[in-house]
């Protein structure tokens, strides 16, 4: 089929509600300059930059890769930007190792940002078409009702939310590079955050951040020279669907099973739940882990809340989820999705430190975005596919 | 401390020319005058509402109109307690999917005249029109959905149509 890809350098910024001290170049450049030292490269070894972040009305700054391309060595070579709403940090990801699968690159430096502060996201999202009414305000009453029908639909207890947040705000402290650092969190000071979207507690929901994210990827050759271990991408996947359709499941969406599917069988797994180690998964809010364990095809249909409660997406679980303290923790949403991307990756490559797991040989990093319409996956490993 | 830095607040302001195309302009045409209309799929039979002009899970064109009613039913809904900018009623207020009668699709829509705690999946709901100098070519001419006070629909009426 194709050459073999693997991720020889990861580079993180600390997720912060305000990073003043930098200007979006500069926090890019943050993260680039980190993946690069850890795959012992500088911008000269690189033949291509791919970039990453949620729509530009975010920041107000038309076509950011325009003026980025300085800031990432990229002058004279080609630089290219990646768009599928908040799941565009996978996405971005992927195009790069497509990039050296396809045998057309060595070494291709991947970055992807948002930086909150200086974005006003609830006033891009709420803009005013004609054929809607201005009814929610921001993802969080978007997704609210399908919360909702995922609670009736399954039964689940209504901590189960409580629990997921709980989990990974607490796997959070092990991560430096994590937005929240809550020590004394408890289901009791989550049941008692103010509903904003009801059924979404203020605790329940992802902070704002500022933040960004960079990958090397390398050919076979190139991984070779790396002074790290590399992390061999096994198995990506992107699919999407419409915003609407008679018939749309977006508590399940098709899309998301399909995409799950053809990670699956791109890096040849037949059981997820016990063929790949642990996850990354984006959950912006904490309902969705128990929908995407299901929508994966983890859980059986109508059983991810019982994961949860169970504990299987804990770090001493069978199935850890999560274990950077996620989305819910830290979210530069353009970011997001590569940084599960980068965390799986961690986790093979055994560099996730202090929330780092034992014998990890498999993992996966998932996105999602828009409403629910874009999915991509990728699956790495240890060792060669 | 941010002053150090130099960082600057400038405001951007953004105004749109929409273009809805013939199905969704025959749509607002027709909203402006207190009805609304979908368009039936001739492969899936799907109502559609608003239409746009084609079914998106069949991949072709949408011609035949089809009244559907003002009342429907809210298939799930959200609690907003916090204020957005540009909000049309102060909260809390609940937020729904409406599956109108006759429609394949749930429209998405303001709950009002019911307190938010006695909102449910299963309510039967009516829309109220905005006064006659009020109405224009926008989902708004609808100022609110409020409940009908029929008895509620039975979920599996309704529990693949969010």
């Amino acid at each position: 089929m194709s050459n073999r890809v693997a991720v020889i350098g990861v580079g993180q910024t600390k997720y912060a509600s305000k990073r003043p001290d930098v200007s979006i170049a500069g926090l890019l450049r943050e993260a680039a300059q980190r993946a690069l030292d850890d795959a012992g490269l500088t911008y000269a070894d690189i033949d291509a930059v791919v970039i990453g972040k949620a729509p530009d009305m975010f920041e107000g700054v038309m076509m950011p890769e325009l003026y980025l391309a300085d800031a990432l060595g990229a002058n004279g070579k080609p630089i290219m930007r990646v768009h599928t709403a908040g799941s565009v940090g996978g996405s971005t990801a992927i195009v790069a190792s497509h990039l050296v699968e396809a045998g057309i690159h060595e070494r291709v430096l991947t970055v992807a940002f948002e930086k909150q502060s200086e974005s006003d996201a609830m006033w891009a999202l709420t803009v005013r078409p004609p054929f809607q009414p201005s009814t929610v305000g921001g993802a969080g009453g978007y997704f609210a009702p399908y919360i909702r029908a995922y609670m009736r639909r399954s039964g689940a207890p209504a901590d189960t939310g409580m629990r997921t947040v709980v989990k990974d705000r607490l796997n959070a402290l092990k991560n430096p590079y994590a937005h929240l650092h809550q020590p004394d969190i408890t289901l009791e000071q989550v049941a008692a955050s103010p509903m904003l979207w009801d059924p979404i507690r203020y605790a329940e929901t992802c902070p704002s951040s500022d933040g960004a994210c960079a990958m090397v990827l390398a050919s076979e050759s190139a991984a070779a020279k790396a002074p790290g271990k590399p992390a061999w991408v096994h198995g990506t996947a992107m699919r999407s669907e419409p915003t609407m359709f008679a018939g749309r499941d977006q508590v399940n969406p098709q899309a998301g099973q399909d995409c799950a599917r053809d990670v699956y069988k791109a890096a040849g797994i037949t059981n997820p739940r016990k063929e790949i180690d642990c996850a990354e998964i984006y959950v912006p809010f904490s309902w969705f882990e128990a929908m995407w364990m299901e929508n994966l095809g983890i859980a059986p249909l109508g059983e991810g809340w019982k994961m949860v409660q169970e504990g299987a997406t804990g770090m001493d679980g069978d199935f850890p989820v999560n274990m950077s303290g996620g989305v819910l923790s830290s979210n530069p949403i353009g970011a997001s999705g590569m940084i599960r991307y980068a965390e799986a990756a961690m986790q093979v490559r055994g560099t996730a430190g202090e929330h780092q797991l034992d014998g990890v040989r498999k993992a996966m990093g998932h996105a999602y975005g828009g409403g629910s319409q874009f999915f991509s996956m990728w699956i790495v490993g240890s060792e060669k596919p | 401390m941010t002053d150090a830095y130099g960082v600057v607040s400038r405001p951007v302001r953004l105004d749109y020319t929409f273009t809805a195309g013939k199905a969704l302009s025959r749509f607002l045409t027709i909203i402006e005058g207190g009805k609304i209309i979908g368009q039936r799929c001739p492969k899936c039979a799907k109502v559609y509402v608003p239409a746009r002009g084609s079914c998106p899970t069949c991949g072709v064109a949408t011609a035949e109109a089809v009244e559907v009613k003002d009342r429907g039913i809210v298939t799930t809904f959200c609690i907003v307690n916090i204020p957005f900018p540009g909000m049309a009623v102060k909260p809390p207020f609940a937020a729904a999917s409406v599956l109108l009668d006759g429609a394949d699709i749930a429209i998405f829509h303001l709950l009002q005249e019911v307190p938010v705690e006695n909102v449910r999946m299963g309510l039967r709901v009516e829309a109220v029109w905005k006064p006659a100098s009020e109405m224009e070519m926008s989902m708004e001419s609808i100022a609110y959905f409020k409940p009908t006070g029929e008895p509620d629909a039975p979920y599996d009426s309704y529990k693949d149509l969010l």
